[in-house]
Parts: structure tokens; sequence; C-alpha cells
């Protein structure tokens, strides 16, 4: 105790003292919103909620809550498979377009500054609600739907693709997997703007005399973009991804999330509600953390 | 032919042949690559756009327009009907007001509360700073649904260490009203907020420790130092934090249902928007439950009233581009 006492003495005390200060109002927020219900919750999830007009109380069940959600309950398993696969399938791509994207526009061409701004657009525009309305929008469906029974008889270049190479017989699956993205692909590009300007910020990093040498001792450009670009912005995918799976779990039109609502509002059923979103909470923790283990061991540190 | 383009035409086929017809090769090439990356570029930002202008073209279609197979994006009867009945289910003007109110005194809450608690992070040591950098990044990452059902009955039965129920008591019942959302973004745990003081962190990382020395060797407090020298330069990272909290706050459908949902704000009026329309239409009809509105009417009144919605956005990303995107990148995101 006096050690630590003398250790932190005089100035470097006060400073202390000053520093826990301003991060006063994150730790009340901290202990008060965040670390008091996620308590809270996780002890509901083990249990049944009784509301009643004198308060509520709760009933310890021990693991019947999750055994309801895992076993019993129809469709959380098969939605949360369904989530999660989703969520992979889509990081990944938006993960390739965003890279893919930043290269191009870090480029010199003209009217770069308004394709960056129209790429920029889906961060304002398509979120909170108006990403929901949109993705619940049945007109889109309906003409979707449409154009594909009258698409059968009069096939376009992507059809005829897909059927050639559904054909070919190899790796059938895959390629239903990426055409699915590709036909997704208009949500793949609102997801990513966020990701596009992290990875634009990082390409203007890197100085251009490391291309010129490289240039100038035979490097093709395919060869620097794989031996110079990769590994310098490799540290921003790293948070790109972790940004991506986060920004993918929160996004309203998550089906787990959806399911989690309905039970709390409209059933009034917390204790199940809690166990399902623990459940799911905890999944997607283990996830970004394991993958996010693997990215930061191919992560290159240039300093 | 004019002399000068005669001697440039001549001059570049020798230079071609002196290069070996390397510079040809290179010409070519550099206009192959603009033409396919304009294609590229071209059609990705079509697909970004396109709902937009769709959104933009139905909403000033009349109702025979909508099932007419010749009309597709041009009007054939021009009429901003569409926008006077969103504008009345929604209450527009009035909800305008709202969320006005509502998402700049928020967003400038969070924003201050946030940069508080970035430069704190960032400029000061002091024991369990890592532990509790780490609690902000866990905020980032725990969706907020995992506490919403345990924050329902928090502020349901809202009490502070049992205080209020000790001198009134009974427990204050804060669900409907808007104190509670102030009360979190004040507490750094509103929207996105750990995103905030993550890059508000960033920034004031990378400004020059001696502006700061300077300032306490000339006698000036660690606040007024904060104020009168490192808030200035933090203006950019401001800015850019303050739009984000605004736009975010702006469109939130989760937040503002949990909490304010009484008020009238855009973002939940717009989610209602379909079941007001039906209410209407079947109150035209005289009966008592909804009318089932045609889905193409439905989408149209649906577009108009997210326009509506998003045009005070797009507004603000047309002047304030620059500081939403500068100084994002400017912040050198990095882990």
């Amino acid at each position: 105790m006096k050690k630590q006492k003398n250790k932190l003495a005089g100035l470097q005390k006060r400073k202390a003292i000053s520093g826990y200060l301003f991060i006063a109002p994150f730790l009340i927020g901290f202990l008060a919103f965040m670390i008091k219900p996620l308590c809270q919750s996780l002890y509901m999830s083990f249990s049944d909620v009784q509301l009643s007009s004198g308060g509520f109380k709760f009933v310890w069940r021990g693991l019947f809550q999750y055994n309801y959600a895992f076993r019993v309950d129809p469709t959380y398993t098969r939605l949360l498979t369904e989530e999660i696969t989703r969520m992979a399938l889509y990081s990944v791509s938006i993960m390739v377009f965003s890279f893919f994207v930043a290269l191009i526009l870090n480029q010199k061409f003209k009217g770069r500054a308004l394709v960056r701004s129209i790429f920029f657009l889906p961060v304002i525009l398509a979120s909170g609600v108006i990403l929901n309305l949109d993705s619940e929008n049945s007109l889109m469906a309906a003409v979707a739907q449409t154009v594909e029974v009258n698409a059968s008889a009069t096939s376009g270049i992507t059809d005829a693709l897909q059927t050639i190479l559904r054909t070919s017989g190899v790796g059938v699956r895959a390629f239903e997997k990426l055409f699915e993205i590709i036909d997704n692909i208009y949500d793949v590009a609102i997801s990513s703007g966020i990701q596009i300007i992290i990875f634009l910020s990082g390409l203007q990093t890197i100085s251009a005399s490391m291309y010129e040498a490289a240039d100038i001792e035979g490097c093709t450009k395919w060869e620097s973009l794989w031996k110079i670009t990769f590994p310098m912005v490799s540290s921003l995918f790293l948070v790109n991804w972790i940004y991506t799976i986060v920004d993918f779990c929160m996004r309203s039109d998550n089906k787990v999330i959806e399911k989690i609502t309905t039970y709390m509002n409209v059933n009034l059923n917390y204790g199940l509600a809690s166990a399902m979103s623990w459940a799911y909470f905890i999944l997607v923790i283990a996830i970004v953390g394991v993958s996010s283990l693997i990215i930061s061991k191919g992560v290159y540190y240039y300093e | 032919m004019s002399k000068v383009k005669t001697g440039k035409y001549t001059n570049f086929w020798e230079r071609n042949r002196k290069s070996g017809g390397y510079l040809l090769r290179k010409t070519v090439m550099g206009y192959g690559v603009s033409i396919c990356r304009f294609i590229l570029l071209f059609g990705l930002c079509f697909l970004i756009l396109q709902p937009l202008l769709n959104k933009i073209s139905v909403s000033f279609m009349t109702e025979a327009d909508l099932y007419d197979p010749v009309v597709v994006s041009i009007p054939m009867h021009f009429t901003t009907e569409n926008y006077q009945m969103a504008a009345g289910f929604m209450s527009y003007t009035k909800s305008l007001i709202n969320s006005l109110v509502i998402a700049l005194t928020i967003s400038v809450l969070q924003v201050a509360m946030s940069t508080l608690a970035g430069y704190g992070f960032a400029r000061f040591k002091f024991p369990l700073k890592n532990f509790w950098f780490a609690c902000v990044m866990m905020t980032i990452l725990i969706p907020p649904q995992v506490i919403s059902t345990s924050l329902h009955l928090h502020f349901r039965y809202f009490d502070v260490f049992g205080l209020f129920k000790l001198i009134t008591g009974s427990t204050l019942n804060l669900r409907g009203s808007v104190i509670p959302y102030y009360l979190m973004s004040a507490g750094c745990m509103g929207l996105k907020n750990g995103l905030y003081i993550y890059m508000i962190r960033q920034f004031f990382r990378n400004i020059p420790k001696e502006l700061e020395e300077a300032a306490y060797v000339d006698g000036c407090g660690t606040l007024m130092t904060f104020i009168r020298i490192m808030l200035p330069d933090a203006k950019p990272i401001l800015t850019s934090c303050f739009l984000f909290a605004f736009v975010w706050q702006w469109t939130d459908g989760f937040y503002s249902s949990m909490f304010l949902g009484d008020i009238s704000l855009l973002s939940i009026k717009l989610r209602q928007l379909p079941d007001s329309l039906g209410g209407y239409i079947g109150n035209l009809l005289g009966s008592t439950t909804a009318a089932i509105v045609s889905v193409p009417y439905n989408n149209c009144i649906l577009a108009t009233g997210t326009l509506m919605v998003i045009v005070p956005l797009i507004i603000l990303y047309l002047f304030a581009q620059k500081g939403f995107v500068e100084s994002l990148s400017s912040s050198g995101i990095k882990m």
C-alpha cells in the first residue's frame, strides 16, 4: 500500500486523479447502465421474471431458459445458424469489396471526389430504420419475383453465366454462395461505407516512394499489391473485420434480434429473451475473438 | 492540319518507335484501364443511387401511374399529393422539430461526454487504464439488445440506491419519458458511444505532447489546458463525431422506440406509416379496421415518407461532406 502511494506521488498522482475525473462520466455510465443491466440480464436468463404491479421478482429456474431456447423453441437454433453463416459470408465479401473499392478510389482520376461521396452516402442513408424499411420492402420483393419469372424465359448474361458455371459441376456449392452474394451486391455495397474510408485512409499513408522503388527494381503492379499494399494495410483488416462483424450483429434486420425483441415486447417473456440474447452474444464474442486472433497473426506492423 | 499537331503526331510515333513499342502499349493500357474503371464505378455508383432515384420518381406519381405499365420512371400525371399524404400521416412539422431537438441535444451531449472520456484515455496515466479502455471496447461489442430487457425493468422501476423509495415510498417509473436516454447519453452509453470515445482518443493521441506541457509549465491547470489548448485543435474530429451522432440518432429505431416511444419522432413515424395509411383508407371506406392497401400504393407512400425523412440528412451531407469523410481518415484509426 505504501509502495503504491510512493509510486504515484506528486504530479503523477494529481494526473491520475484528473484522469479519473475525465473518464468519470464513462465510469458512472458504464457501471450504472452497462454492468448492472448486464449482470441483471445474466441473472434473468437463469430465471423466470414475474411482473406484477408492485415490481418484478425472479424465480430461479437454472438452465431452463437455455434449454428451452435451444431444444424446445422451433426456430431459434435454425435462425442462429442461418444468421451466423450469413454473417461470415457477408463479412468476408464486405471486406473484399471495400478493399477493392478503396484500391480503385485511391487512384487518380476525374470525378474522384464525387465517386467517393457517393460511396460514402449509404453510411448516412442506410442506417437504422431506413435500412429496415428497405429490407422489408415488399414491392421490391414482388418486383424481383416477377423479374425472376420473366427472366427465366429471356435469361440475361448473369443467368447464362450461372448456368454454365453450375453445369460445370466443379464446386457447385461454392458457386451457389457466390451467386447469392452477387445477387445481393447492393446489401454489400451499402454496408461497406465506413470500411472503404478506413482502408482509404490506410492506403494514403503508404508513401509513394515505396512503390517507385519497387517499380524501378522491376516489380509489377500485381506483385507490389501483394508485397507492399497488403502488408501495409494489414492492421486495418483487423479493425475492419471487427467493425464489420459488430455492425452486422447490431443491424436491425437481423432475424435473431427480431425474435428476441418479439419475445420481450410481445410475449413479455424477459427470462427467455435474455437467455437467447446471452447465447447469441457469447457466440458472437467467441467468433470475434477467434477470428481476430487468427487475423492478428498475419498482421504486419511497419515501424 | 497545323504544323504543331503533325509535329506532335510524328513525334508520338517516333517516340513510340524509339521506345520499341512501349509508349503505345502504355498509352493504350492507360486508356483501357480508365475505361474499365469508369464502367465499373459508374455501375457501382448507379447501384447505390438507384433506390434513391427510384424513390424520387415514384413519389411524384399518382396512383394510376403506379399501375400503368407504360410509366417506368417519369410520371405521366405529376403530383405532389403523396407528399401531402405522407406529411399528414407523420405529422411532419411536429416530428421534424422533435427529431431535430432530440438529435441535436443527444448528439451534443454524447460528443461532449465522449470527448472528456476520450481525452482522459489519451493523455493521462492512471491505474487500471487499460482495463477501463477494454471496457470501452466491450461497450462497442455488446449489442444493446442484450441489455435491453434489463434496461426496460431498470427504468420501469428506477431508483438511485433506494433513495426514491425511501423518500416517496415508491420507485420512479421513467418508461416513456426522455430522461433515461439523456442519462444514458451523459454516461457515454448511448448509441455507438464507444466508437466516438475510440475515435476521439485516437485523435488526441496524435497531437504532440509538447503543446500540453508548455501549457502546464505556464501554469495552466488540467481542465484549462483541455478547454483552451486541446479542444480548439480537436475541432475536425469533434465535428465528425457530432455529424455521425446526429445522423445515427436521426435514423435510429432501436433506442428511439425503446426510450422515446411517446414522442413523435420521424424515425418512429416512418415505421408506422404503412399502418396509419391502412387505418386512414379503412376510415374512408367506413370500416373500423384497417384496410389492406395495395402493395404499390403502400410503397409509394412509404418511399415518399422515407424521402422526407432523409432529405434533411442529404442536405447536411452536401454541406458537411468534408466533415464526415476527411476527419475520419485523418484520425488515423489503427489498432
